[in-house]
């Protein structure tokens, strides 16, 4: 039965999934979106492991607004500090942050519609009230008190992990200030995705399919999991992608207001925020991060529409 | 349709109420609290202060005293400022207004008239930049494009000043700032809306009949094709208003976004509190609003 069932489900997901594949492959501006997208990564998250990366935050008070030269490829900042070494490592906090939170805010939100869906009723009615009022809040109002208010904790804890483990000092510090950040973002932004997940658990409820497996008397977990979770793995991916670049920019404006990210760490935020000191005088400093920050925006953006024009061709209206 | 309101209404005062709630708990667990800033007092002066602002009492007691004030009208004093909340809102809150009207007024200019057309040339090149474009559009935050815009072209018109709010000319760039990326949403939205009413029955038998197709555009396509558009005007307004502190703050506009962020930074809970009191209600009725005009233009959402 167990063995039966899978092997029914994967040549079933199969098909879904080589139907996406081809329909993606179609849409030139995922293709390409897909490779930017690759690009950017290996350069942000592979490329500085090498040596040729000098250190992004050794500062040189000699070396300050060089231009771009030999040593340096992109040219220097107001503290002689690398700008491509910053805006390498700087993207790994800005894509880190998009997603960690993404999948913090998936799990919450898959987890709290598909209950609300599945269970309906007035204990749906109500779960689905408190999303709207949660709606209503101004998401960056509370992302900003929220990790305030997390980054107290996280303070006493990098003393403990810094005591305990005293020679990984730069890599707990450098991480465990992003946490707060993480969790806020991901811990309000779920409620869209509460409410696809809770979409697709109503349809998908009324299903023949859903309705033989309760007729078996499968537990209700085993019909969630098993049963009704497959069926809307497509949505779900859709929404996670077109979430991505929206926590990308949260993190990058509560940075650019001093909120987020804190200097000397690097992120895209940052750089744009210091950037926009020397518009001016180094418009390069301003132009280089923001071109690399629309660009990969950008291609999550059209990667997400090509993911939702082939997962849920239903839903690809606006 | 009254009824509708009303309830509507009520539900709102529950959302900001909560809002508030919500606002006022986390605030009080932030680490520090509004004496706690660069002004450093005599621990008998901030007792003092405390006791002023009722800070010395339980949260749930500041929180009836706080109720008792909003219910006199009143939000209290900002004990960082030390001005009443109610007066530094009056006085920041019209910039931010004309702030987010202007920008709206841009967004729609822009926004509807390009998705309008995209639809009506779906699949051409016409259709493919102008959708290419709002997604940059979307994509590109108000961050870059302000200083961008403040760098290159403030400086080459003599009119316009990198930053500042003393005159008319003052507001375009960041009303250009703040349109942009809702004009993208708007014609994506739009053209969305349009291509589903251009594919439905009535706009064929227009056709069939004879009437004139820039006619079956406006009088009949148009009117049905922009209700998306407007769904999303609504929230999209409250959003300007209340989003805009970035814009404010790169182009030195005196409106509520640095209340809003400073009030944060100094842990100013009155201030804070007032602001969140006053964009909440915002939401609420830009949202109102909205469902009113809907129903106005589509009579089968009005049941």
């Amino acid at each position: 039965m167990n063995k039966k069932n899978q092997s029914e489900q994967s040549s079933k997901g199969h098909s879904l999934w080589s139907d996406a594949w081809m329909r993606i492959k179609k849409n030139k501006m995922a293709v390409a979106s897909l490779v930017i997208l690759f690009t950017i990564g290996v350069l942000c998250f592979v490329v500085p492991m090498l040596p040729i990366i000098p250190d992004p935050n050794s500062q040189n008070l000699n070396n300050t607004f060089l231009s771009p030269n030999k040593n340096h490829w992109l040219g220097t900042d107001q503290s002689g500090r690398d700008l491509l070494a910053r805006l390498l490592y700087g993207g790994q906090i800005s894509l880190l942050v998009g997603i960690v939170a993404t999948t913090v805010s998936v799990f919450i939100g898959l987890i709290y519609g598909s209950i609300a869906g599945y269970i309906g009723g007035k204990t749906d009615g109500l779960m689905m009230r408190i999303v709207d009022i949660l709606y209503g809040l101004p998401f960056l109002v509370l992302v900003i008190l929220f990790s305030l208010l997390i980054s107290e904790h996280a303070q006493e804890l990098t003393g403990d992990l810094v005591s305990r483990w005293p020679n990984q000092e730069v890599f707990i510090k450098k991480f465990i200030n992003l946490v707060p950040l993480f969790i806020a973002i991901g811990a309000l932004g779920w409620l869209t995705m509460a409410r696809v997940a809770r979409a697709q658990v109503l349809s998908l409820k009324k299903q023949e399919f859903v309705e033989a497996a309760v007729s078996l008397g499968l537990s209700h977990r085993r019909i969630l999991m098993r049963h009704i979770m497959p069926n809307m793995l497509g949505p779900i991916i859709v929404y996670a992608t077109l979430t991505v670049p929206g926590f990308v920019l949260t993190e990058a404006t509560l940075s650019f207001l001093g909120l987020g990210v804190e200097s000397p760490n690097s992120s895209w935020g940052i750089l744009l925020s210091e950037g926009a000191n020397y518009m001016e005088t180094y418009p390069r400093l301003l132009i280089i991060p923001s071109i690399t920050f629309s660009l990969t925006l950008l291609a999550l953006n059209f990667l997400g529409d090509g993911l939702r024009d082939a997962l849920d061709p239903k839903a690809a209206k606006d | 349709m009254l009824r509708t309101i009303v309830s509507r209404l009520l539900q709102g005062i529950v959302v900001v109420f909560c809002l508030l709630l919500i606002t006022f708990v986390l605030v009080r667990l932030m680490p520090g609290d509004p004496f706690s800033g660069e002004k450093a007092h005599s621990a008998h002066i901030i007792e003092k202060n405390k006791e002023r602002f009722h800070l010395d009492k339980p949260n749930s007691e500041q929180f009836v005293v706080y109720l008792g004030l909003l219910a006199q009208g009143e939000m209290g004093d900002s004990p960082v400022k030390e001005q009443p909340v109610a007066k530094i809102i009056r006085q920041s809150f019209p910039a931010s207004l004309i702030l987010g009207i202007a920008g709206m007024i841009i967004a729609i200019l822009i926004g509807i008239p390009a998705g309008i057309l995209s639809a009506l040339r779906k699949n051409s090149y016409i259709d493919y930049g102008t959708m290419v474009i709002a997604m940059a559009g979307i994509s590109i935050p108000s961050f870059v494009v302000a200083p961008l815009l403040a760098g290159q072209i403030a400086t080459r018109i003599p009119l316009l000043k990198v930053a500042g709010w003393g005159d008319p000319f003052d507001w375009v760039l960041p009303a250009i700032t703040l349109g942009l990326g809702t004009a993208a949403y708007l014609a994506r939205i739009t053209r969305g809306g349009m291509l589903e009413v251009l594919n439905q029955d009535y706009i064929r038998t227009a056709h069939a009949k004879g009437v004139h197709p820039a006619m079956v555009v406006t009088k009949h396509a148009i009117r049905g094709g922009i209700i998306p558009a407007v769904a999303y005007i609504g929230p999209a307004f409250a959003a300007l208003i209340t989003g805009s502190f970035i814009i404010e703050t790169i182009f030195q506009v005196p409106g509520m976004g640095q209340h809003f962020v400073n009030a944060t930074k100094d842990r100013d809970y009155f201030l804070l509190q007032g602001v969140v009191i006053l964009f909440g209600t915002l939401i609420v009725f830009a949202n109102l609003a909205a469902d009113i005009v809907l129903a106005m233009l589509n009579p089968r959402v009005r049941s």
